[in-house]
């Protein structure tokens, strides 16, 4: 707690009815703005100050002049090609991995069976941080071509590649994704499924609601806004992720974190970092778009479910 | 609680001060900082005395199970007594540039880089990299150094075919063969070509093999397009562990690293290296002298080491081919069992390396198609 | 409809599916790590992991990170989301924004971008990762606190706290903190767990991790790679059910 946090606290004490004057809005804007004072000079350090500097870069040739074809071209082609994957992508897997990891999360809640909840919070915390090289291995032994499951189910009699399907494609993508984005998933709408006492379900019950009206009438409108939340989050969270795409598709699924990997830290390309700073600020550029729209929605159903 | 957090408040806050107070700046430059030669500081000896006086030496992106660094770097450190600190030994040749700029003036600078011909000449051409000539730099042959001696190749290999004789049949001899429809599933190649230097080099291999020449690399992606169309080409990234389990029983690699995984992977699968017949397409990487480094004797000590017919044995004994190699072959002083390990080259082949311009041209191709297979 | 709901079979049969899928890779992965040559069994490849060389330093330096990590990401971001849903709501929009930039933004940008602009002495010490690592927790950490301070009524609980004259630290160590407790400990096991794996800022900046520590030690040999990877798994496991079991007795205490 900073000296500032306390004073603005005061000040917040009387700043609730409408003030006139510039210096009672100025108060009333400081009073908003300086708790917040500690989380923006950080983030202005640690985030902003890189950020700048990288956004700054793809504006610049190798020979340090100012161009727009690194933005140019990050809209083109491949690069183009790649955004596109990249938001199907993540799209799907956001979506899937939100459901199921609500289910779980849910599930776990009802169960009210505290050891299974430990278990799978604590689980979640280190699959959501999973990725790359091992996960691809993980999976590369379980279905690969010569994975225990897939040996298993030839002695079945199920050929899982039969029907020309593999571990490298979109959907072998989805399938390792969502490794690391239920248990995301189940971390983060946990606490808000926490907020929907049990209780208030056995009361609307003894009211007389039904199943759907508890669901349309008390649990959604309180979860929503948070699944939606989530939602936004695990987008945000395939759309970045690289290490576990690279080790497995080797670039032939093009992903936009994938193409920056080539041009930033490669072996190959020497000289076209910028055009990569330039994809990076891309993908900050689609997540604005995603968040508008994300504000939009939520804007929405609130007056929806109001 | 409150107390409880106080502590914790208390004893993370030391240790971030403690870390921040360590941080101490580089030190002064010795005179070998400008050395182009070991003559220009009063020959061998006296060199290795300077970089006795440096006691450290830092190094950057050198694998251990690589072109056996993992034996090199002790090599040296025992000899003259100085202390190899090896940074991101995963790293790429990218990375290894992106360090040299990032921490100019620090004593954590890397001393020496080991990097692919596009980062040694973009390095250069940088200013990154000091001028210094070994004392065999005349066994070097032309074209595989910058004449000032910005960069110097220092080992190669061919790209092989790696493969698992338990789970491969028939037994694979050329490029072209992995068209075969025996190899569904099975033929893997070491990372993505835009971003593995191994890679790129496995797509150059098979365009020469596939009617391309080192001037259209366009053939070779042809060939994993239609790899990938009959289901041969699985994408995985390549590594030990996918070798060793299994998993990839068909690989196309470096033939230094090929040789590796028939060693490690003994027991488990059987890992036979073949050289190609229908292209051989060869690479090496370079060594450069990082300018103003923290440990510029130690560094100049370093490449003196590397290209010494110890240091060029020790590449030959991890399977890669030394620079020096023609020459110590012709003095009879490469190591003749070493030598008899190299895998074999088929007879009449003939090599082919591409130079900077094909190896851009070929970048620019393959980065456009490859995303698009 | 039941009045209590219950864990039913639908739901068990759900879990066993998802608890499949989440062993099963751990499973296979187990198996590679285990099978010695000649297709033989053994625990051996686990038994050598303390004595790689560098171990102990490498835990002291992450264990390290994991302190300062954990505890800026607390006393920055409990505040923060407490004054957003106590006097901020309209930025709550813009701070949920920042807090997601850390994850869109690729680590390998980010971080050239921090080497080019953090000052010479942040370069040359290993708790610039942590001060980083604060910043990539965010995303987690932020909607953690988000969701679990959405749940209760915070202005009520604030103002009847400081109505009775309870100073702010007080509110925050005995009315908040209790009240979100599980979404604390979220962000905190998400924290820990992502120091624990954070692979990509370490190596470029050249400091050995645990993370980076494993890519290297495992190199040399593939199925000591994929013991450590799966040790690294359990480890952090270990500590998350350490944590999670401190969270039960404060809870226990209450």
């Amino acid at each position: 707690m900073t000296p500032a946090e306390m004073r603005a606290d005061v000040a917040a004490a009387t700043g609730g009815n409408s003030g006139r004057g510039s210096y009672r809005r100025l108060l009333r804007a400081s009073n908003t703005y300086i708790g917040l004072l500690p989380f923006f000079v950080y983030s202005a350090i640690f985030l902003a100050l890189p950020t700048a500097r990288v956004a700054f870069l793809a504006f610049r040739d190798q020979d340090d002049h100012w161009t727009l074809s690194n933005i140019f071209e990050s809209f083109h082609g491949v690069y183009l090609l790649s955004f596109q994957r990249s938001i199907q992508l993540s799209l799907v897997s956001a979506i899937t991995g939100a459901i199921f990891g609500f289910i779980a999360a849910y599930a776990i809640t009802v169960s009210k069976i505290g050891f299974l909840r430990r278990i799978v919070q604590t689980a979640s915390g280190v699959f959501a941080n999973t990725g790359g090289v091992p996960l691809a291995f993980m999976f590369i032994a379980t279905i690969g071509t010569y994975g225990l499951v897939t040996k298993g189910l030839k002695l079945v009699g199920i050929d899982l590649y039969k029907g020309g399907w593999t571990l490298f494609t979109f959907t072998g993508l989805i399938l390792v994704y969502l490794y690391f984005q239920i248990p995301l998933m189940v971390i983060v709408i946990l606490p808000a499924i926490d907020g929907l006492r049990l209780e208030w379900r056995e009361a609307a019950a003894t009211l007389g609601a039904s199943k759907q009206q508890f669901w349309r009438y008390i649990a959604g409108p309180i979860l929503l806004p948070p699944f939606t939340g989530a939602l936004l989050l695990l987008f945000a969270n395939s759309f970045a992720a690289y290490a576990t795409a690279a080790a497995l598709t080797s670039g032939t699924i093009p992903l936009v974190p994938i193409q920056i990997g080539s041009l930033v830290s490669g072996n190959v390309i020497a000289d076209e970092a910028n055009l990569g700073y330039a994809l990076g600020l891309g993908m900050i550029l689609i997540i604005g778009f995603v968040m508008t729209g994300y504000a939009i929605l939520q804007r929405r159903t609130a007056k929806w479910l109001s | 609680m409150s107390k409880k957090l106080r502590v914790i408040a208390g004893v993370a806050g030391a240790v971030l001060a403690a870390s921040l107070l360590a941080a101490l700046p580089a030190e002064a430059a010795s005179k070998a900082n400008s050395a182009t030669s070991a003559k220009s500081v009063g020959g061998l000896n006296k060199l290795i005395v300077l970089a006795k006086a440096e006691k450290e030496l830092n190094v950057i992106a050198l694998p251990p199970d690589w072109a056996n660094w993992g034996e090199i770097i002790p090599a040296f450190e025992k000899k003259y007594g100085i202390k190899v600190n090896s940074a991101n030994p995963d790293g790429s040749s990218a990375e290894e540039i992106a360090a040299v700029k990032a921490l100019k003036g620090q004593d954590r600078q890397p001393d020496v880089v080991d990097v692919g011909l596009p980062f040694a000449v973009q390095g250069a051409a940088e200013g990154l990299f000091a001028p210094y000539k070994v004392s065999t730099w005349n066994d070097l042959p032309k074209g595989t150094k910058q004449a000032g001696g910005k960069w110097f190749f220092d080992y190669g290999g061919y790209i092989a075919i790696g493969y698992d004789t338990l789970k491969v049949s028939p037994a694979p001899t050329s490029l072209k063969g992995l068209l075969n429809a025996a190899y569904k599933g099975q033929v893997a190649l070491n990372g993505n070509p835009t971003k593995s230097g191994a890679a790129f080099a496995g797509v150059f291999a098979t365009a020469l093999a596939n009617g391309g020449s080192l001037n259209s690399v366009g053939k070779g992606l042809d060939f994993w397009k239609q790899m990938k169309k009959i289901g041969n080409f699985i994408p995985v990234e390549a590594t030990p562990a996918t070798v060793q389990s299994g998993q990839t029983p068909i690989t196309l690699d470096w033939d230094y690293l090929q040789g590796k995984y028939s060693k490690e992977s003994a027991g488990k699968v059987n890992w036979k290296v073949v050289v190609p017949s229908d292209a051989i397409y060869g690479g090496f990487y370079a060594q450069a002298v990082v300018k103003d480094s923290p440990h510029p004797a130690a560094a100049r000590l370093w490449q003196e080491f590397l290209y010494s017919d110890e240091g060029q044995n020790l590449f030959l004994k991890g399977g890669a081919r030394p620079i020096r190699l023609p020459a110590m072959q012709a003095s009879g002083t490469a190591n003749a069992t070493y030598l008899a390990n190299l895998p074999v080259l088929p007879a009449g082949s003939n090599p082919l390396f591409a130079n900077l311009r094909q190896i851009l041209a070929a970048k620019d191709v393959i980065g456009k198609r490859w995303g698009t297979l | 409809m039941t009045l209590t709901p219950k864990l039913g079979p639908g739901l068990g049969f759900g879990l066993g599916v998802v608890a499949f899928y989440f062993l099963m890779p751990l499973v296979s992965a187990f198996e590679f790590s285990a099978r010695g040559a000649g297709n033989v069994y053994s625990l051996e490849a686990y038994g050598r992991i303390a004595s790689q060389y560098g171990f102990k330093d490498v835990i002291l330096l992450t264990t390290r990170l994991v302190f300062v990590t954990v505890f800026l990401t607390i006393l920055i971001m409990v505040p923060t989301v407490t004054w957003v849903h106590l006097k901020a709501k309209k930025l709550r929009r813009l701070i949920e924004f920042i807090s997601l930039l850390p994850l869109v933004i690729p680590p390998v940008v980010l971080v050239l971008g921090v080497l080019a602009t953090m000052p010479n002495y942040l370069k040359g010490t290993p708790m610039l990762l942590a001060l980083e690592y604060v910043m990539l927790a965010m995303p987690y950490t932020f909607r953690a606190l988000d969701a679990g301070l959405g749940a209760i009524d915070v202005r009520t609980l604030v103002d009847a706290a400081r109505g009775l004259g309870s100073p702010w630290h007080t509110v925050f160590m005995r009315i908040i903190a209790p009240n979100i407790r599980s979404a604390i400990f979220g962000s905190i096991f998400l924290t820990v767990a992502l120091v624990l794996g954070e692979y990509t800022m370490a190596s470029l900046m050249l400091w050995e991790t645990f993370p980076t520590w494993i890519a290297t030690v495992g190199q040399s040999e593939a199925t000591l790679a994929v013991a450590l990877s799966i040790f690294s798994l359990a480890f952090a496991w270990v500590l998350l059910l350490a944590l999670s079991a401190v969270e039960r007795r404060q809870k226990g205490r209450k």
